[in-house]
C-alpha cells in the first residue's frame, strides 16, 4: 500500500530526498552547539582573553546562520515535496474515478470519494511532511544526543541509561492501550454526529410527532456513553505528560548530584562544569526527541486509516474492460438481447433481470413499463454496457457489445439516465457535453426537438444563462428537456430515454414524441416511462415485472394480453374518461 | 474557512467569549477547575526553579572543587537536592493529579456542552432550521465543539502554565542580573517580530489554500455526484483536464502556506540559539570586564548565574514562543465558541398556549370528563381566567379565516386564504410548487405563525393551544421522508411509543407496508440506517405512512406522502388510506391528481391565493385551471 501511494510523488521526488539530507546538516550543527557552549562556558570560568570567547562567539554565530540555512531549506523543500505529493496523489484518485464503471461507482459513495480526495489525502499529506522532517530528525538528535553526553559527560551519561528505557517502555504501553481506545470511541463520536444529522434533517418529524423530550432523552445517553469512552481513553494518555516529567526530573537530580560529586571529587578533571551544563541540554534533548517520536506514532496510526481508504481507490479495478481489438463503428441501431441474466454482485442471491429475450429493429420506437423494482432500468443499462451482463449477451447492430470500443458504443447509445444532472456552466456548456464541437445551429435544432428551445429563449439570457450547481434554477421539466436535447446531439443510433419526461406535462411529452417521429425517423428509441400515455403509441411495448418481461406487444394487444398493463391502464385513467 | 479570513487578533469581544467559557467550565465543576487550575500553575512554578538550586549548588561546587572536599560540600549541597527532590514530587503528584482531572473535566465539559446545545436545539422554532443550512448545523457539533476541545484542554492550561512559568522566570532573572535579563527580553521582542512578519504570509497562503480547497472539494463532489453521466457522455478526459487546473492552484498555494509556516520554526529555534550564545558571551564579557552586576539579589556575576541563565534563556523563550502561537488557536478557538453560544442563545419557540389534549369519557348525557386512560377519544381542557375549566370534544373541524402569511415580512406567500375542513373531510390542495400548499400545512400545526387572520381547532383560537398538544393531535406524513437509525418496528413506534409491536404491525398492514416489511431479511426488526438507505423511497413513505396511522392523530395531513409510490403499488396503498383517513379530518397535498380526485374539496392554489374550490366534477364542469392540469395540458412541478 505504501509502495503504491509513494509512487505518486513521481517528480518531486528530489525535494523528497533533499529534505532528510538538510534535516541531517540541521541535526547535526544543533548537536554540536552545547559541546562548543560547554567549552566557553569553562573559557569564561578559566577567565581566558576576550579574544578566545568572542572567537567561539562567533563559530556558535555563524554555526546558528548555517543551521538557519538548513532549517529554512528544508522548510521549503520539504513542502514542495508534501504539497507536490498531494497534488499527484488526488490527481491520480481523481483519474482512477475517471476510470470507474458503475460498477465501481455503487460501491462508493460520492460523499466518501470526496472526503477520501479532501480530508483524507490532506491527512496523508500531512503526515508525508512530518515523516520526511521530523520522523527523521528525531531519531538523529536522539543518536547524536546520547552519542555528545556520552563522550562529554562520561559517567553522568549513565543516567540515560535508566531514563530511556523507562520512557520508551512507559510511551509504549500508553500507545498500545490508548490507540485502540481512541480508534474505537472515534467510531462512536462519528456515529453520535450521524445521529445528529438525521435529527436536525427530520426536525419537522420530530416536532409534529412532539418527540423533542424522547430525542433529548436519546442524545443525552449516548453522548454520556461517549463522554465515558474517551474520558478513559484521554486518562491512559494523560499518564504521557509526568512519566515524561518524571524522566527530566530525574535527569536533572541525577546529574547534579553525581555531577557535582565528580566535579568536586575530580577537582574539575574528570567532568568540569561546562560539562555539567551540557548534560542537562543534552538531556533535555534526548527526552524531547523521544517525544517526538512518540507523536510521530500517534499521528502516522491515525493517518493510516486515511492512507488505507485512499488506497482503497487506487486498488480498484475498473469492472468493464475496453476489449483487445474493438470495434470502432455500430453499423445500425438494431439490438438484440440473447438469453441475459444478470445481478449486480457476484453475492447477491437474486438476479435483478432473468431470461431476457428481445429483438429489436432498427429505428422502432419501444416503450418500457413496469413498476418500481422491476428492472427496467437495469435493461436499458445494458445496452451502453454501463454493466455487463452475467450470462448471455446483448447485441447492437449484430455485434456484441463487448467487443466495441466503449467510447465508439456510447456515442452511439445515447442513455438519458432517470437521476439526471446538469453541471454548473452556462446551458451551452451543458449541451457541449453531447458534442464538444456542436455549433449554435445544431444545439438549437436538437433544442427544439427536445421542446426546450422556447423555454431557453424566455430566459434573458438565452443559451448562455448560467445553470447552478445541481441544476436548481431551472425547473424538473426544464431540466428533463435540457437532458435529452443534451443527449440528442451526440445523434445517437439508439436513444434511451430512462423516465426522463416524468416532470414534463403530457402535451409536451407528446410534441417531443412526435417530432422524434418525424425528424430522427432512423434512430432505435427506447422510453421507459410510468405514464401509459408515453408509450401509448410505441411500435413494441415491453411490460416488466420482477425481473422478467411479461409481456410484449402493442398498446392494443396488450390491452388484452397483460393483466399488469390493463390494471395499470384503468388506475390511470380512471374518473378521466367519463369527463372528456 | 471563515477562520482564516482575518487576521488573528485578541480584543475586547475575544476577552468576553472567553470568560464566557471559563464561567461555563467553572460552573460545570466549580471545585475541580480551580483545584487543576492551582495544580497547573504550582507544577509551572516548581518547573521553573532549578535554576535557584543549580546557581547554588554550583557555586559549592565552585567554593569546594579546589579543594576537592567532598565531605563538606555534601553538607551544603545534599540538603537543598533532598529539597528539591521533595519538590519535584510534590510536583508530579500534583501534575498527575491535573492531567487526570484535564480528561475528565475536559470530556465531562464537551459532553455537558453538547448535551445543552442539542436540547437548545429541539427547542428552536422549524423557522430556524429552514433558515440555516444543515451544514452549518452540524459544524457547531463538529468543528466547533472541537475548537472548544482544543481551548479547554490545549490552549488554556498551556497559557496558564507557560505565563507562570515565564513570570517566575523573569523574577529569577532580575533577581540575579538585570544586563542579562535585557538582553533576553530584547530578543524575544524580535521573535515576536519576525513570526507576526513569516506568520502573516503563511496566514494569507493558508486562506488561499483553504479557498482553493474549497473549490477543488466542490468540483470534486459535482464529478461524484454526477459521475454517471460523465461515464455515458464519454467526459472523462475533460473532467481530468479541469480538475488538473484547480487541483494545480491548490498544490501553489498549499506549497506557499506550508513553506512559510515550515520555514517560522528553524527561525524561532535559531534566534533561541543564538541568543543563548549571546548570554554566554555577554555574560563573560560582564564577568571579565567586571562590570558592576545590576541585580535584585545584589549578588556579583559568577559563573554558578551564567550557566543557569543560559538554561532559564531557553525555557524563556520556549514558554514565550507558546504563549504567541497558543494566541493564534485561542483567537480561532473564540470564534467557534462565540457559534456555539450563538446557537444557545437563539430565541426558543415560543409557547403561550394553555388548551390542553386530554383523554375524555363522554357518558350518555354528554358530559365530557377527563380520563386517564386512552379512550379513543379526546377532549380539549380550557381553563378560564374565572378558574373554570371548560371541556370541548375533539372532532378535528378546522377553519382558516382570512389567512396571510409571509415568511420574511416581505414577499406574501399566502393573501386571504379560508378554509373550512369539516370534521372527517379530506380537502386538498393542488397547485404548482411555490403556491403556498406546504405552507398551509405549517400554519396549521404552527410551525409558523399567521400574520393575519384567525385559525380555529374545534372553535378554539390554535394560538391558545398548547403547542404539543395541539402536534399531538395532528399527524403528518411529509414528501421528504425521515426514518431515524433503529428497526423498523422502533421507527413505526416512534408514532406512538407506548403502542405494542401488535399495533405497530397492525398500522404497518393498515398502511399497506406489512408485505414488504415481513419480505426484508430481519422482518420487522431489521436495522434501518442512513434514513433508511436500503429501502426505495416508496417504501421509506409507507413506513411513514405507518407511522402516522400508529400515532392514530384525529386530524392526518399528508403532504406529497405518496409522491414515490409508484401507480400500481398506489393502488394497494390507497384501499390502506382510505381506511387510514375513515373518520378524520385530512388534508392531502399531491402532485398526482388520481390521489385527491376522490377528495371532499380540492382547493386550487396560485401565487398563494385559492382561485379554484370545489370537487373534482364541479372542477373539471368548470373547465378552469384544474381541469387544464387535469388533462396534463399544464406542467405540475
Amino acid at each position: 500500500m505504501i509502495k503504491r501511494l509513494l509512487r505518486c510523488v513521481g517528480e518531486y521526488k528530489t525535494p523528497a530526498i533533499i529534505t532528510p539530507l538538510l534535516i541531517l546538516g540541521e541535526s547535526v550543527i544543533e548537536c554540536l552547539m552545547p559541546f562548543i557552549i560547554a567549552n566557553l562556558i569553562n573559557d569564561i570560568k578559566a577567565g581566558c582573553g576576550l579574544d578566545d570567547i568572542v572567537k567561539k562567539g562567533v563559530i556558535l554565530f555563524l554555526l546558528a546562520c548555517l543551521s538557519l540555512a538548513f532549517g529554512a531549506a528544508a522548510g521549503f523543500t520539504s513542502a514542495k515535496a508534501s504539497a507536490g505529493f498531494s497534488k499527484n496523489l488526488r490527481r491520480r484518485v481523481f483519474e482512477k474515478t475517471q476510470e470507474f464503471s458503475f460498477e465501481n461507482i455503487d460501491k462508493f459513495s460520492s460523499a466518501s470519494l470526496v472526503t477520501r480526495m479532501t480530508t483524507d489525502i490532506a491527512n496523508v499529506q500531512m503526515s508525508f511532511m512530518m515523516i520526511i522532517r521530523t520522523a527523521i530528525r528525531s531519531p538523529l538528535m536522539l543518536i547524536f544526543s546520547i552519542i555528545m553526553s556520552t563522550i562529554m559527560g562520561g559517567p553522568l551519561a549513565m543516567t540515560f541509561v535508566v531514563v530511556v528505557p523507562l520512557l520508551v517502555f512507559g510511551l509504549i504501553m500508553v500507545g498500545k492501550k490508548a490507540l485502540p481506545a481512541f480508534r474505537a470511541v472515534f467510531k462512536k463520536y462519528d456515529k453520535l454526529n450521524e445521529s445528529i444529522e438525521e435529527n436536525v434533517a427530520a426536525m419537522r418529524t420530530v416536532k409534529g410527532f412532539v418527540r423533542e423530550q424522547h430525542e433529548k432523552v436519546k442524545f443525552g445517553k449516548a453522548s454520556d456513553d461517549i463522554c465515558r469512552d474517551f474520558t478513559r481513553a484521554e486518562r491512559i494518555v494523560a499518564c504521557n505528560e509526568p512519566l515524561m516529567q518524571f524522566c527530566l526530573y530525574f535527569n536533572m537530580v541525577f546529574v547534579m548530584l553525581i555531577g557535582s560529586y565528580l566535579v568536586i571529587t575530580g577537582r574539575g578533571e574528570t567532568v568540569d562544569v561546562g560539562q555539567l551544563s551540557a548534560m542537562l541540554t543534552y538531556g533535555v534533548q534526548v527526552l524531547m526527541s523521544l517525544m517526538m517520536l512518540s507523536m510521530i506514532y500517534v499521528i502516522l496510526t491515525i493517518s493510516v486509516e486515511s492512507m488505507r481508504r485512499v488506497d482503497e481507490v487506487l486498488c480498484e479495478e475498473s469492472a468493464l474492460k475496453n476489449p483487445e481489438n474493438p470495434v470502432y463503428e455500430v453499423k445500425d441501431g438494431s439490438i438484440e438481447f440473447e438469453n441475459v441474466s444478470f445481478k449486480y454482485s457476484a453475492a447477491a442471491e437474486k438476479f435483478a433481470l432473468a431470461d431476457i429475450d428481445l429483438s429489436i429493429k432498427s429505428g422502432e420506437t419501444v416503450g418500457i413499463i413496469g413498476g418500481t423494482g422491476s428492472s427496467k432500468s437495469t435493461l436499458i443499462q445494458l445496452i451502453s454496457r454501463l454493466y455487463d451482463t452475467t450470462v448471455g449477451s446483448v447485441k447492437i447492430g449484430g455485434i456484441d457489445v463487448r467487443d466495441y470500443d466503449l467510447v465508439t458504443l456510447r456515442d452511439s447509445v445515447s442513455v438519458v439516465l432517470q437521476k439526471n444532472v446538469l453541471f454548473s456552466g452556462s446551458i451551452k456548456d451543458n449541451l457541449r457535453w453531447g458534442n464538444k464541437n456542436a455549433t449554435d445551429e445544431e444545439m438549437i435544432e436538437a433544442c427544439k426537438l427536445a421542446q426546450a428551445h422556447d423555454f431557453i429563449t424566455s430566459f434573458p439570457d438565452g443559451y448562455d444563462t448560467m445553470i447552478e450547481q445541481g441544476g436548481t434554477n431551472v425547473s424538473g421539466g426544464q431540466k428533463q428537456r435540457l437532458c435529452i436535447a443534451r443527449a440528442l446531439l451526440k445523434k445517437p443510433k439508439i436513444l434511451i430515454l430512462d423516465d426522463s419526461t416524468s416532470a414534463v406535462d403530457t402535451k409536451t411529452d407528446a410534441m417531443i414524441r412526435r417530432d422524434f417521429a418525424e425528424y430522427i425517423p432512423e434512430t432505435t428509441k427506447l422510453i421507459i416511462a410510468q405514464r401509459i400515455s408515453s408509450v401509448e403509441e410505441a411500435d413494441k411495448i415491453i411490460v416488466m415485472d420482477n425481473g422478467k418481461i411479461t409481456a410484449i406487444g402493442t398498446h392494443d394487444e396488450l390491452l388484452i394480453s397483460s393483466d399488469i398493463y390493463r390494471e395499470v391502464y384503468q388506475q390511470q385513467t380512471r374518473g378521466g374518461q367519463s369527463n372528456e | 474557512m471563515n477562520n482564516f479570513k482575518q487576521k488573528p487578533k485578541f480584543g475586547k469581544s475575544q476577552m468576553k467569549s472567553l470568560s464566557r467559557v471559563i464561567k461555563l467550565l467553572w460552573g460545570y465543576y466549580p471545585v475541580l477547575v480551580p483545584l487543576t487550575a492551582i495544580c497547573i500553575i504550582f507544577t509551572a512554578f516548581v518547573s521553573a526553579i532549578p535554576s535557584l538550586f543549580q546557581q547554588n549548588i554550583l557555586a559549592s561546587i565552585e567554593k569546594w572543587y579546589l579543594t576537592g572536599d567532598w565531605e563538606s560540600a555534601a553538607q551544603e549541597i545534599v540538603p537543598l537536592i533532598l529539597l528539591l527532590i521533595v519538590l519535584y514530587v510534590v510536583s508530579i503528584v500534583s501534575m498527575v493529579v491535573y492531567t487526570q482531572l484535564m480528561a475528565y473535566i475536559t470530556q465531562g465539559f464537551l459532553s455537558k456542552l453538547r448535551c445543552t446545545l442539542f436540547d437548545k436545539m429541539q427547542d428552536l422554532p422549524i423557522k430556524y432550521f429552514d433558515t440555516h443550512r444543515h451544514g452549518d448545523i452540524m459544524s457547531h457539533y463538529t468543528n466547533d465543539i472541537d475548537t472548544l476541545r482544543q481551548l479547554v484542554s490545549g490552549t488554556i492550561p498551556a497559557v496558564l502554565r507557560s505565563g507562570a512559568i515565564i513570570i517566575v522566570i523573569l523574577g529569577i532573572m532580575i533577581y540575579y542580573c538585570g544586563w542579562l535579563t535585557l538582553l533576553v527580553l530584547l530578543g524575544v521582542l524580535s521573535m515576536l517580530f519576525i513570526s507576526k512578519f513569516i506568520g502573516g504570509g503563511s496566514a494569507k497562503y493558508f486562506v488561499q489554500q483553504q479557498m482553493s480547497m474549497g473549490k477543488v472539494e466542490g468540483y470534486i463532489q459535482e464529478i461524484m455526484n454526477g459521475q454517471k453521466v460523465v461515464k455515458v457522455f464519454n467526459h472523462e478526459e475533460e473532467a481530468q483536464a479541469d480538475f488538473d487546473k484547480i487541483n494545480e492552484t491548490l498544490y501553489e498555494h498549499s506549497f506557499k502556506a506550508h513553506a512559510y509556516a515550515n520555514t517560522l520554526g528553524p527561525i524561532i529555534n535559531n534566534i533561541g540559539n543564538v541568543l543563548y550564545v549571546l548570554t554566554a558571551i555577554l555574560g563573560g564579557l560582564l564577568m571579565l570586564l567586571n562590570v558592576p552586576n545590576l541585580s535584585l539579589s545584589g549578588k556579583a556575576l559568577s559563573i554558578s548565574i551564567v550557566i543557569p541563565f543560559l538554561n532559564m534563556t531557553k525555557q524563556f523563550t520556549g514558554n514565550f514562543n507558546t504563549v504567541s502561537q497558543q494566541v493564534n488557536t485561542l483567537v480561532m478557538a473564540l470564534a467557534g465558541a462565540d457559534r456555539v453560544f450563538a446557537l444557545m442563545d437563539e430565541e426558543p419557540e415560543a409557547d403561550e398556549g394553555y388548551v390542553t389534549l386530554v383523554n375524555a369519557k363522554v357518558d350518555e348525557n354528554g358530559n365530557i370528563t377527563e380520563s386517564e386512560k386512552r379512550t379513543g377519544k379526546w377532549a380539549w381542557k380550557h381553563p378560564h381566567g374565572d378558574g373554570t375549566t371548560t371541556y370541548t370534544l375533539l372532532t378535528g373541524d378546522v377553519r382558516l379565516t382570512e389567512v396571510d402569511f409571509s415568511y420574511d415580512g416581505e414577499k406574501q406567500v399566502l393573501t386571504d386564504v379560508s378554509v373550512y375542513a369539516e370534521p372527517g373531510q379530506k380537502v386538498a390542495f393542488v397547485g404548482a410548487t411555490g403556491a403556498g400548499k406546504t405552507t398551509i400545512t405549517n400554519l396549521i400545526n404552527r410551525f409558523y405563525d399567521i400574520a393575519d387572520g384567525k385559525i380555529r381547532y374545534d372553535g378554539i383560537n390554535i394560538n391558545k393551544i398548547k403547542k404539543a398538544d395541539l402536534r399531538r393531535s395532528l399527524g403528518i406524513v411529509l414528501q421528504d421522508t425521515n426514518l431515524f437509525t433503529g428497526t423498523v418496528l422502533e421507527n413505526i413506534r416512534y408514532g406512538r411509543l407506548e403502542a405494542t409491536d401488535e399495533e405497530c404491525r397492525e398500522a404497518a398492514r393498515l398502511a399497506g407496508a406489512d408485505d414488504f416489511i415481513t419480505r426484508l431479511p430481519q422482518g420487522y426488526n431489521t436495522l434501518l440506517t442512513g434514513n433508511g438507505a436500503n429501502l426505495s423511497q416508496g417504501q421509506r413513505q409507507l413506513i411513514a405512512i405507518a407511522r402516522a396511522a400508529v400515532a392514530d392523530p384525529p386530524v392526518m395531513i399528508l403532504d406529497e406522502a405518496t409522491s414515490s409510490i409508484d401507480t400500481r403499488t398506489e393502488a394497494i396503498v390507497s384501499r390502506g388510506m382510505d381506511k387510514l383517513m375513515e373518520g378524520r379530518t385530512v388534508f392531502v397535498i399531491a402532485h398526482r391528481l388520481s390521489t385527491v380526485m376522490n377528495s371532499d374539496v380540492i382547493m386550487v392554489l396560485d401565487h398563494g391565493k385559492i382561485i379554484e374550490r370545489g370537487n373534482h366534477d364541479k372542477l373539471i364542469a368548470e373547465r378552469g385551471t384544474y381541469y387544464q392540469l387535469y388533462t396534463g395540458a399544464f406542467e405540475l412541478e
